[in-house]
């Protein structure tokens, strides 16, 4: 594909977004708008992450994509073959050996380093949104720092279930500041967002880039009384026997009979592969 | 099992190669040519280059071909090319009074200069199916008169003439450009009209005939609708004048709305304004509606609290491409989320039963 741009889009686009994402490092959590571009590929597929990604990739990257924690789901194989087309850059599915891992619903299990950029696919970046359905308001609130109905929000479930009924994309402040949507990712997730790493997250459809600098404070919402638990299935991985890693339950049979196995297929297959074993590992790798 | 989710990379080799081969359809049948498209579905290649915001009939067919007839994936195709061309500059705004009109029609008067003129349309057609077309679709020459040379007015100059209908400043500002800027709100009018031109003709569609139902009525009458071709021009630094690059087909609709008057303005006519590259006549009437419905507060009328009113709520959600992608994406998997779903409510319905045991045992 020599006659596109290196990583697709031309210079002139990817400094207008490396300028949103200088921005939105300077100001962790908000919502930065730039003119996010059509890409070969549709709106709420990860054109935001992309966008990010072709705008920070260099040639001498090594690029990793995941979708669900894997490497092999069917988009997150059509987002690596688009930038071993368009760039032409070395890509890995391991964590340890990738700079750039463009990411949507995870963040590795494996600890990030300092030299490795996290990016996220957004599909909805304001917090607010389902809160309050305008952009007008919901940055006013921003500005404001009116984030009472958030909390007014998560009291409504606690009075109703007794629990707050947020399981993903559960809504962080960030440095003390903007509450931000870390993405729909799974609480579990949650505590690794204060990590080594540069984290960025793009909205291709909604226009938004927004990023956490490596050691930002990020905090979720909670109460003293009800104070927020990162949870996951309450087993350990059939195939590497993993108690750490958020799993995936997988329907085995027409009993209804489930196994349970890591959502990050990398840390599996490491541990695996370092002869770690699981409850039904023989069948699983088989 | 778990193998389940592995081999992404071979299924979706194997899924674009059937693809290719259901766009082919039977290899017995002549395959369709780019030519045959742009000539005998023109309509569609008009509804293409409009929503996808690019003027070229040719690049339009080739991408109804490769989507196999479903016209918004085929405006995605031109939308991703056209974000990769490079820009040379604009052209000055271009004179629709000067338009070569192939159709020409007004609602508010009988005849004016210019005259009416029917041109190629379906109006007046009985909706009959033509079997006759099944076999044989070969017509006779149409009648055909001497071309008019003059230049067609305007049908609402005629009105502005006579202060009847409110003025339209003419504007040297450079207008904002929504494939280059973030759409900001409160959008301004050249932001709105490019948002509709480049809508769904089915959403704005939609939303023109929820005005016409009683949701922010205010009465249209079509004062013209022009179809026809304008030269496109472009000034030239290097000459310091403009010269003709190209030609292009465009519909233009011009409502006429009534307009009771407000605090600052006396009664007179407004206006709503449709453009859309091709004969798009549907999509421009239904353009010029909206617009109309949308410039409530800088007519100073009141918010009725309607759809159409919301300009947040209508250029939000008009472009096709950005919902057609967010409707879809829900096809992808969602597993980890899910299963945090799954937990939570697992875990709720435990400790409600819990309690539910505890009151049961405490009876």
């Amino acid at each position: 594909m020599n006659e596109y741009n290196f990583a697709y889009l031309d210079e002139q686009t990817k400094r207008m977004i490396r300028r949103a994402i200088l921005k939105a490092l300077a100001v962790p959590g908000y919502q930065v708008p730039f003119a996010s571009r059509e890409m070969p590929m549709p709106y709420g597929w990860g054109t935001g992450g992309v966008q990010v990604s072709a705008a920070t990739l260099t040639p001498d990257d090594v690029f990793k994509v995941i979708d669900q924690g894997a490497d092999d789901t069917t988009n997150a194989v059509s987002i690596r073959k688009f930038f071993e087309k368009t760039a032409g850059v070395a890509t890995t599915e391991e964590t340890g050996k990738a700079t750039i891992i463009q990411t949507r619903h995870r963040i590795p299990e494996a600890r990030l380093r300092a030299d490795q950029i996290l990016v996220y696919q957004v599909p909805i970046p304001e917090p607010l949104r389902f809160l309050e359905p305008r952009e007008t308001e919901t940055r006013k609130m921003h500005s404001l720092q009116e984030y009472g109905l958030m909390h007014v929000k998560l009291y409504e479930d606690i009075s109703q279930h007794g629990a707050i009924s947020t399981a993903y994309a559960y809504p962080v402040r960030v440095a003390d500041r903007y509450v931000m949507d870390p993405s729909p990712i799974p609480k579990f997730d949650n505590p690794k967002l204060e990590m080594d790493a540069i984290q960025l997250f793009g909205a291709g459809r909604e226009q938004r880039i927004y990023a956490l600098p490596p050691h930002t404070r990020v905090v979720s919402l909670d109460f003293e009384d009800y104070p927020f638990e990162a949870s996951k299935a309450d087993h350990a991985c059939n195939l590497c026997g993993a108690e750490d890693s958020y799993l995936d339950e997988v329907i085995t049979d027409d009993a209804g009979n489930r196994m349970f196995v890591c959502s990050d297929t990398d840390y599996c297959r490491s541990r695996r592969e370092a002869g770690h074993q699981g409850r039904l590992a023989q069948e699983g790798t088989a | 099992m778990y193998v389940a989710v592995k081999g992404g990379e071979k299924a979706i080799e194997n899924a674009h190669a059937w693809l290719a081969e259901e766009r082919r359809g039977d290899p017995g049948v002549a395959e369709l040519s780019l030519a045959q498209i742009r000539e005998q579905l023109s309509l569609a290649v008009n509804r293409v280059m409009a929503e996808g915001s690019l003027y070229d009939p040719d690049l339009a067919a080739l991408a109804i071909k490769q989507a196999r007839g479903d016209l918004i994936e085929a405006i995605f195709l031109i939308r991703a090319y056209r974000t990769t061309l490079p820009r040379f500059g604009c052209s000055t705004p271009v004179d629709t009074g000067g338009m070569a009109c192939d159709r020409r029609i007004s609602a508010t008067f009988k005849d004016a200069p210019g005259g009416q003129v029917l041109g190629p349309t379906f109006d007046y057609t009985h909706r009959l199916l033509d079997f006759k077309l099944a076999a044989d679709g070969a017509v006779p020459a149409a009648p055909s008169a001497a071309p008019r040379h003059e230049p067609t007015p305007h049908i609402t100059e005629f009105l502005k003439d006579e202060g009847l209908i409110q003025d339209e400043p003419a504007s040297d500002e450079p207008p904002g450009d929504l494939t280059r800027e973030p759409m900001e709100f409160p959008a301004d009018r050249p932001l709105r009209l490019q948002a509709l031109t480049r809508g769904d003709e089915g959403f704005v569609l939609g939303m023109a005939y929820s005005t016409q139902r009683g949701y922010a009525r205010n009465h249209a009458f079509v004062g013209e609708l022009r179809i026809g071709t304008v030269a496109v021009e472009m000034e030239i630094p290097e000459l310091g004048f403009a010269i003709e690059i190209g030609e292009i087909v465009l519909t233009e609709c011009e409502t006429v709305n009534q307009f009771k008057g407000s605090k600052t303005e006396p009664p007179q006519f407004t206006r709503g304004y449709g453009l859309v590259f091709g004969q798009s006549e549907r999509k421009a009437i239904a353009m010029a509606l909206v617009d109309r419905a949308l410039r409530w507060e800088e007519l100073g009328e009141d918010d009725l609290g309607a759809p159409a009113q919301d300009q947040e709520f209508v250029l939000s959600h008009a472009d096709n491409i950005q919902a057609t992608g967010f409707l879809e994406h829900i096809k992808l998997p969602h597993y980890v989320d899910f299963q945090s779903e799954l937990e939570l409510v697992r875990k709720l319905r435990r400790e409600a039963e819990e309690r539910l045991e505890a009151r049961e045992a405490a009876e």
